[in-house]
């Protein structure tokens, strides 16, 4: 995917990366051995470790390589910390909460929606325009999904319509900030005031009171015939959502779209040097409509998951700001659906630990949830690599 | 650059675009070229917008079938604004106050948090983050006001403000100093210290939190302020949520925001960045040091308004309340609407506080209209307004009879190769 990166990089930087990667493995390692299967309970060897792990950053922080060392030296301490914490608590505990097929399960059940939100905010972003609007396309998708699977007795019914209004609510955001010029923060932010105004008006009116009726057709787990029963695997993948493995999917069919095939390059022609892009003869403007159209549709399917695969039922701003972790991941990932996806999966995987660790202290799990946001401000600042939005992102193009 | 927005428009090969883009300079910010055009655009088109947000809500109230004309004057009714005509007299009158102080009361904050947005766009910033300050803010008023409870009453509530001024001051600090130093992006570190505030607020109160209230263990709230702290009311009682001083020390901030803005060298300096940050640090300003200086202010209003919120009527703070509140984004719809200025500021706020009142549980007539309807109707008003107001430039120029809406896409080539990119607002 990043053909930049090879050519540039000389063999000397090469080297220390290497030295880095190894730093992050070691802190990895460090971690993990002191949870089960393995359950070391003594610190010491995974301080050793840590050390080693901040020595690899130290020693990448010489050869040139700051991203990775800094990366190195903060995962060591941490890893030495994480240690500390899990060789003083107690067996038990730890088997309860890291159940790891579990926590696989429950971190894919979170990144989901997640995910297709993600995606969206790729297309739309690399497009050259800003969509702050995920989360009300989102919560589109998210109450017309299950009134279409209500109403039409299916779900697949239900999200066709949740893609359909999460579309129109992104044409809303396409008229004012494309063709009106409005400013595409702004634009954004009524677009999600709207929303929930609307989900919330409409699902009042029409539920009122009593919700939406518990009997709905919901997206089915696929049961993977041979996984299925096979410990781990069996435990993590083997019952997962349909819509899961959609999202899964579409990464890859997302990744080959943007960057090897003719409309992918355009797409981003258009984000990068919109003029350039006109004086080839695209229209610029039309493209930029159906990214940031499909960006709501893919963002509705999302916010669909959530009520009609996964909870089964509504309940007005359900979304709660799952459209802007979304935007972190995008914003995360570089622009890129296979880091997206890494972002997705991490911020999921905070989710889920928010979900257990009520087993050692029921109120710090809170602050997990903090934390995809945390580490969004941490990877904006550049401690993790400087991460370059599309050059034309958030200017309107005026054609000549 | 590391974020998601260009924090300049980049207008290639100098030319602008014929028309009333003309007059604006190339180098300005996209907050600044929004902030030119909302003046430019004057009384009437805020008045426009708000006319046909309320035309677009009447039409989904019909269409639901409702009556959009009684339930427009049923929220009326329950703003208490009718207080204001003399011929309303007797019982309607005690009740119309009442409500009066509801709408003020929530005119308050929302003048000061659209401050904080306000300031911001002024200065070429977009500050999305009063969630996240006047989260902290009220986090740290609601812990001072309820817990130095032997204070003297009027060092606790200055205390209590100040502290709570410190706390919204220092998390949009937080956006300005990375700005500044790694070149993030407002919009994206504001929107994630939003998120962080809230969750740092939901830890701290909720069942076991660190500060939730010991006297109700399965209540997730925070203490209440002690009565020291409480903010004094000045008009109808004070059982009733009467209407406490704060609404003055809002209006103070109007003040102080005006004299800073058009008064003060730091004012002429944060204009001079906001407009353009190059020809500012030509003149030898401090561009970096200013982007700090301005969030610090922005935060700092938005921590008032919380503090405002807590020591006038809210008095304890609820996880639930800290989750489900949106003034924060209220207060951009505020600032834009009230084009940025201090008086503009004080209109909206109330246009929105008495939106908010009237459509509240507590004085909307539900024999008229369903309040649990009306609330989402507030939202969807709010969202229009919002849209509305960012393309101002649409409704000028039908205003003017100009060449309709669809420039970007009618204007035909011209022979001579001038921009093609360019921001209209």
């Amino acid at each position: 995917m990043s053909a930049g990166t090879i050519a540039a990089a000389p063999s000397r930087a090469v080297s220390a990366k290497h030295v880095g990667i190894a730093g992050v493995a070691l802190a990895a390692i460090a971690w993990f051995i002191t949870l089960p299967p393995f359950l070391v309970r003594t610190p010491v060897p995974s301080v050793i470790l840590g050390l080693a792990a901040m020595l690899a950053g130290a020693l990448a922080l010489q050869a040139g390589e700051t991203r990775l060392g800094w990366v190195d030296l903060v995962l060591g301490t941490l890893a030495i910390a994480g240690a500390f914490a899990s060789s003083k608590s107690g067996v038990g505990h730890l088997k309860t909460v890291f159940v790891w097929s579990a926590l696989v399960a429950a971190m894919l059940r979170y990144a989901t929606p997640l995910l297709f939100a993600a995606l969206g905010g790729i297309i739309c972003e690399r497009s050259g325009v800003i969509n702050i609007g995920l989360e009300g396309m989102m919560l589109m998708g998210c109450y017309f999904g299950i009134f279409g699977a209500d109403v039409l007795g299916s779900w697949v019914l239900g999200l066709v319509v949740a893609a359909v209004a999460g579309g129109l609510l992104a044409l809303v955001h396409a008229v004012f900030s494309i063709h009106l010029r409005a400013n595409q923060v702004v634009s954004g932010t009524g677009i999600n005031f709207l929303a929930l105004g609307i989900t919330g008006y409409f699902f009042t009116a029409h539920y009122g009171p009593n919700g939406t009726p518990t009997k709905i057709s919901t997206v089915p787990n696929v049961k993977l015939p041979l996984i299925q029963h096979v410990g781990f695997f069996g435990q993590a993948i083997g019952d997962a959502n349909l819509m899961t493995w959609l999202g899964l999917a579409l990464v890859p069919a997302l990744a080959l779209f943007l960057f090897r095939t003719r409309w992918g390059l355009r797409l981003r022609a258009v984000g990068e040097k919109p003029r350039a892009a006109d004086t080839v003869g695209l229209p610029v403007l039309r493209i930029r409509y159906l990214a940031v159209i499909a960006s709501g549709m893919f963002a509705a399917l999302g916010g669909a998951y959530l009520s009609v695969a996964f909870v089964g039922s509504f309940t007005p701003n359900m979304t709660e700001g799952k459209g802007f972790i979304a935007l972190a991941a995008v914003i995360f990932g570089r622009w890129r659906p296979g880091l997206a996806l890494v972002a997705t999966l991490l911020f999921g995987f905070s989710e889920a630990m928010a979900d257990r660790l009520p087993t050692f202290s029921g109120t710090l799990a809170t602050l997990f949830q903090a934390l995809p946001y945390v580490l969004t401000l941490v990877a904006v600042a550049g401690l993790i690599g400087a991460s370059r939005p599309p050059a034309a992102s958030g200017i309107p193009y005026v054609k000549e | 650059m590391s974020s998601g927005i260009p924090d300049r428009d980049i207008i290639e090969e100098g030319g602008a675009e014929p028309g009333e883009e003309e007059a604006l300079e190339a180098s300005l910010t996209s907050p600044a070229r929004l902030t030119a055009y909302l003046r430019r655009g004057g009384v009437t088109v805020p008045i426009l917008t708000t006319l046909i947000a309320f035309l677009v809500a009447g039409i989904v109230v019909l269409l639901t079938g409702h009556d959009p004309l009684s339930t427009y004057s049923a929220i009326f009714k329950g703003t208490g604004l009718n207080w204001l005509f003399p011929w309303v007299s007797g019982a309607e009158r005690t009740t119309a106050a009442l409500e009066l102080q509801q709408t003020l009361i929530q005119t308050t904050a929302l003048i000061l948090v659209g401050l904080a947005v306000a300031f911001a766009f002024r200065a070429g910033l977009f500050n999305i983050g009063g969630q996240g300050q006047y989260t902290m803010g009220a986090i740290v008023a609601v812990w001072v006001g309820s817990s130095l409870s032997g204070l003297p009453a009027f060092i606790h509530i200055v205390l209590a403000i100040a502290l709570a001024a410190l706390a919204g001051a220092a998390w949009a600090g937080i956006a300005g100093i990375l700005k500044a130093v790694a070149g993030v992006h407002e919009v994206i570190s504001t929107i994630m210290l939003n998120w962080v505030a809230i969750w740092l607020g939901v830890y701290l109160f909720q069942l076991g939190g660190p500060l939730q209230d010991p006297s109700q263990s399965s209540v997730p709230v925070s203490k209440t302020v002690a009565a020291s702290a409480k903010l004094p009311v000045f008009w109808g009682p004070a059982a009733l949520q009467g209407l406490d001083i704060g609404i003055f020390i809002a209006l103070a901030c109007v003040v102080v925001f005006a004299i800073i803005i058009n008064r003060t060298r730091l004012g002429y300096e944060i204009r001079a960045v906001g407009f353009n940050p190059d020809a500012a640090s030509y003149a030898g300003m401090n561009v970096r040091r200013n982007y700090v200086r301005v969030m610090l202010i922005c935060g700092a209003f938005a921590g008032v308004a919380a503090a405002m919120d807590i020591l006038g009527w809210k008095f304890s703070l609820f996880t639930n309340d800290i989750q489900l509140s949106q003034i924060g984004f209220l207060g951009i719809a505020v600032a834009l609407l009230g084009r940025n200025t201090a008086g503009g500021v004080v209109a909206a706020a109330l246009l929105f506080g008495a939106l908010l009142t009237g459509t509240s549980q507590r004085n909307l007539d539900p024999t008229v209209f369903d309040p649990n309807l009306a609330q989402y109707l507030t939202f969807m008003i709010q969202g229009l307004v919002v849209l509305l107001v960012s393309t101002d430039v649409i409704a000028l120029r039908v205003l003017r009879g100009g060449r309709g809406i669809a420039v970007g896409l009618r204007r035909p080539r011209g022979p001579k190769p001038t921009s093609t990119e360019e921001s209209a607002t």
